[in-house]
């Protein structure tokens, strides 16, 4: 399942070195540039963080059910995630009682053990899914935010007009996206837990959750939120250039 | 007043627009100078490059040939941060769909060009009030544009343009979606403003409305000024027009 993820990771931290760089060149040239001209750097236009967090909070609680409906997406995939991991955690705690009615009762309940195993990992087909779901996700995810910026468009154009840069318009979606993410993904992930551990109270009775390693239940957890927030990012990030990239003119042309 | 600097000065702009095929010339080489502190209107029929023009001068389209410099600056060759900055500080603009950002309240809607121009929050929101207040919404900040009328809404822009001070108001048919009463009161609003701030004002329009309080009226046509006409030859066109209709 790792080098999927890495892949991800390595991607995201990428983008995010990359736009940095991007704007640290772009402040030099702007500072060249005026110091050239003669002309102080206060000709600039500024968003502040603040305020662009609480532009996009409440165009979040405006649209409250279509943000749902990307959230839901997400929380599906990640608790899925979640379940399996934590699923996993749990059979490898028993397992590694190397009590063999404990490995009988693992055996029964369907995983495949190596005669003598002491850990597991999640099988490879249970690793496709969880991929396959993740993609779905994502893909649902873009979906849902050109939907959003094409509903946007005149805003997008407006706020353009009043002096906007496209980085202000990348950033407001941007942020909309990681409150989302975080949202969507911190219940996912609960949600995932508390069902797999639900499942093998079920399955197992009590003991399973005595000789549950909670350090790797609450690894597994961060690790389905940072997938979950890397997610939802990488789904915006399409949709908000598109945005961001809009000449106004074009944005004011469309009839709403 | 007339004879002030040119904020605005258009030479020889053309505009072609690519349809498929054939192009489509939207304007065939415009001349224009308008002074500081001018109420102008441009008029003309749908379709004889009247938008586009106004596009351009607003730096919301860039020309297929020809200059426009605002300021005495060409502002083709601005950077997307300067381009940016001179649509937040030199211009305001209203527009006939009113435009107003549908999640934030008629106050937000006023202060958001403040806080893009660097002001400290409470500044803009203090400014804002006082915005509000002279367009004649004082006690209205806290709603939303849907839960105004649209002459309210269009007055809630107009304060919005007039957030930064701006030397230049840009109005793409500001009347087109009011009905008589409501169109005149925004004309009126405008004229007041303009004359009290000394903002150049230039509107796209073909209401008649507009002419009596425009110092100047340039006519497009076919992509071409037609003819310009100042104040004290208006009436007799209009009079003209009258009789025609």
């Amino acid at each position: 399942m790792f080098p999927a993820y890495c892949f991800c990771v390595i991607l995201f931290v990428f983008g995010i070195v990359l736009s940095f760089v991007y704007t640290l060149i772009h402040k030099r040239m702007i500072v060249t540039k005026s110091a050239n001209r003669g002309t102080e750097i206060s000709r600039q236009v500024v968003l502040p963080f603040m305020k662009s967090l609480e532009i996009s909070l409440k165009s979040i609680r405006v649209r409250f059910f279509r943000s749902m409906i990307t959230t839901m997406s997400l929380i599906l995939a990640v608790s899925f995630l979640s379940f399996v991991r934590v699923g996993t955690d749990a059979a490898n705690g028993l397992l590694q009682t190397q009590n063999p009615t404990y490995r009988q009762a693992l055996v029964r309940a369907g995983y495949d053990l190596e005669p003598g195993a002491t850990s597991m990992g999640s099988s490879a087909k249970e690793r496709w899914i969880v991929i396959l779901s993740l993609l779905v996700c994502v893909v649902g995810i873009v979906n849902a935010q050109l939907m959003a910026v094409t509903e946007r468009f005149r805003e997008i154009g407006t706020i353009k007009c009043l002096g906007a840069l496209d980085s202000f318009v990348l950033r407001l979606f941007v942020l909309e996206a990681g409150m989302q993410g975080l949202a969507g993904a911190g219940i996912g992930a609960l949600l995932g837990t508390v069902a797999a551990l639900l499942n093998s109270l079920i399955r197992f009775g009590l003991v399973a959750w005595r000789y549950v390693y909670w350090l790797a239940v609450a690894k597994s957890m961060v690790f389905a939120l940072a997938i979950g927030c890397i997610l939802s990012l990488l789904g915006v990030l399409y949709p908000a250039i598109v945005a961001a990239r809009m000449q106004p003119v074009e944005a004011m042309r469309v009839e709403q | 007043m007339s004879n002030s600097h040119s904020i605005v000065r258009v030479s020889g702009v053309t505009k072609v627009f690519k349809l498929r095929k054939h192009d489509v010339e939207a304007l065939r080489g415009v001349d224009l100078e308008i002074h500081a502190g001018e109420y102008l209107s441009i008029m003309g029929p749908s379709g004889s490059g009247k938008s586009t023009l106004f596009n351009m001068i607003g730096g919301l389209d860039k020309p297929s040939s020809g200059k426009v410099f605002i300021d005495e600056v060409d502002i083709a060759q601005l950077d997307a941060y300067e381009l940016a900055w001179l649509r937040c500080r030199k211009i305001g603009y209203i527009f006939q769909t009113f435009n107003l950002i549908q999640v934030m309240t008629a106050l937000e809607n006023v202060t958001l060009p403040m806080i893009f121009a660097g002001m400290h929050n409470d500044a803009a929101v203090e400014k804002g009030l006082d915005l509000l207040e002279v367009v004649g919404l004082g006690d209205r900040f806290r709603h939303k544009p849907f839960e105004l009328s649209g002459g309210q809404q269009q007055r809630v822009a107009i304060a919005r343009a007039m957030a930064n001070d701006p030397a230049i108001i840009l109005a793409d048919e500001p009347t087109g979606n009011l009905d008589l009463t409501t169109g005149e009161e925004i004309i009126e609003l405008l004229k007041r403003l303009s004359e009290e701030k000394s903002v150049t004002v230039i509107s796209a329009t073909h209401d008649f409305k507009m002419l009596s309080v425009s110092d100047r009226v340039v006519w497009i046509r076919d992509g071409r000024i037609d003819k310009v006409e100042e104040r004290e030859q208006l009436s007799i066109s209009v009079g003209e027009i009258a009789h025609r209709a």
